[in-house]
């Protein structure tokens, strides 16, 4: 069996540069590599482009990133839940691309599967197709999206193995098994590695190679965003 | 009187049919879920990746990695799934879902809507909207039908970026039920104790006005 157990973030991030365009997974806080976010922010990488469905809150997730201004260009599909992003799109500070979240996806399966670019309805007789080849298949109008290229891929799974078989939690999977594999060196990191063979091969989300580094991350905050509950 | 947010949610639960996959928007779509009838089988997909999702945990029950599109806390019912965000969106442009309920910022009598951007003042993104719209057979708006300036959000044509075209089939707003036929805004139903004088007033868009207007039920 490949290893592809690295021993912590340190040695996860290594060959992150500036200027890199990255990929990270979660929705909203749900699911996203806190650990490797974190290690970003301490070795103060600069200019990156940043693909992810959203941008964190102020002060945790991608806003930890934000806030120190090392985030070039943000691709993501919902932002509205950071001030500062907010202030800073508008102030033209950074570069933003919105993309409809489904397509954000599909860019992200089309590059994890060798697929360079495909047709979809949304965003069509938007601004999101301005400039885009449109083609009519039936009755209906399409917009031709392209695979995204990347350099690394930051995602969070729950379990995962020694040979970076990955097992996701809830709502936790998200965008994390579909960038997989969907740049030059995927990184995961989980709450719980344990050696290869411990995993159930039939309960294995993502097969390790898709993932070229695995590691257990040191701490897991999951921050909660919204808490809603109900009375007993 | 207009309807209020709870009872807009109220009138758009019985257009939710027995055997819908459902997915609700954020704000007061989010509501609908609590008055679908008890007696019909449905089921709500969050495109963040559940199918089967349920109400809000109890206090001290939430967990981290359960949230709606929303990003609220929320529980799974038995029979529930989990997926990624590309298949949550196959269910959705393969129109495997049934019924789309979102909220707008404007609806124009064609069908299209806008509800995603206000240029240099507010840009949130369009989230899976695109991607519900452009592929959702049955799309209903929910939303006031002014807007807090008092302007109509019913119009000829839509001023804000749009997030669609010639995808909303009807609108419940806090005045009325209408149905774009046509090109236009058929009305057909109106809120307890609103006239059609009062719809006309706060509709900048064409209305079909066709017979007596009933007052919906609630």
């Amino acid at each position: 069996m490949i290893t592809k157990t690295v021993k912590d973030v340190h040695e996860a991030c290594r060959g992150v540069q500036d200027g890199m365009t990255i990929m990270f997974g979660g929705f909203g806080l749900c699911g996203i590599p806190e650990n490797a976010i974190a290690e970003l922010d301490r070795l103060n990488i600069q200019n990156l482009t940043c693909i992810s469905n959203n941008a964190g809150v102020d002060d945790f997730g991608l806003g930890l990133l934000l806030r120190k201004k090392q985030i070039k260009k943000m691709i993501a599909s919902y932002v509205g839940e950071n001030a500062e992003f907010e202030r800073q799109m508008l102030a033209e500070e950074m570069e933003v691309e919105l993309v409809p979240q489904g397509t954000l996806a599909q860019r992200c399966q089309a590059a994890q599967s060798g697929i360079p670019a495909f047709f979809t309805p949304a965003g069509y007789g938007t601004e999101v197709a301005e400039g885009k080849e449109t083609r009519k298949f039936g009755d209906k109008h399409y917009v031709l999206e392209e695979a995204f290229k990347a350099d690394f891929s930051f995602v969070k799974a729950w379990k995962g193995d020694t040979a970076g078989n990955l097992i996701f939690k809830g709502t936790a999977r998200n965008f994390n098994p579909v960038m997989c594999g969907a740049a030059k060196i995927t990184v995961a990191e989980v709450e719980e590695l344990v050696p290869a063979g411990e995993l159930d091969p039939n309960q294995i989300h993502i097969p390790g190679i898709f993932v070229q580094r695995i590691f257990q991350g040191e701490k897991f905050e999951k921050r909660i965003e919204q808490l809603t509950v109900r009375k007993k | 009187m207009a309807l209020t947010k709870e009872q807009i949610a109220q009138r758009i639960a019985k257009e939710v049919k027995d055997g819908y996959y459902v997915n609700l928007g954020i704000g007061i779509p989010t509501l609908v879920a609590n008055y679908v009838r008890d007696d019909i089988e449905v089921d709500f997909q969050s495109e963040n990746g559940i199918l089967g999702m349920g109400p809000f945990p109890y206090e001290g029950q939430e967990d981290a990695d359960l949230i709606n599109a929303g990003k609220q806390t929320i529980t799974s019912l038995p029979g529930a799934s989990f997926f990624d965000s590309a298949m949550s969106f196959s269910m959705i442009r393969g129109q495997h879902v049934d019924l789309t309920i979102l909220g707008a910022m404007e609806v124009a009598q064609n069908g299209d809507i806008a509800n995603w951007k206000i240029p240099g003042k507010m840009v949130k993104g369009m989230g899976g909207a695109m991607d519900l719209v452009s592929s959702a057979e049955n799309i209903i708006v929910a939303m006031m039908h002014t807007n807090r300036a008092g302007q109509s959000k019913l119009l000829k044509e839509c001023s804000l970026p749009l997030t669609g075209v010639k995808c909303v089939k009807k609108i419940v707003t806090d005045l009325c039920v209408l149905e774009i036929v046509d090109g236009k805004f058929k009305l057909l139903e109106r809120a307890p104790g609103v006239s059609v004088d009062d719809i006309k007033a706060a509709t900048e868009g064409d209305l079909i006005i066709e017979g007596d207007i009933p007052e919906m039920k609630i």
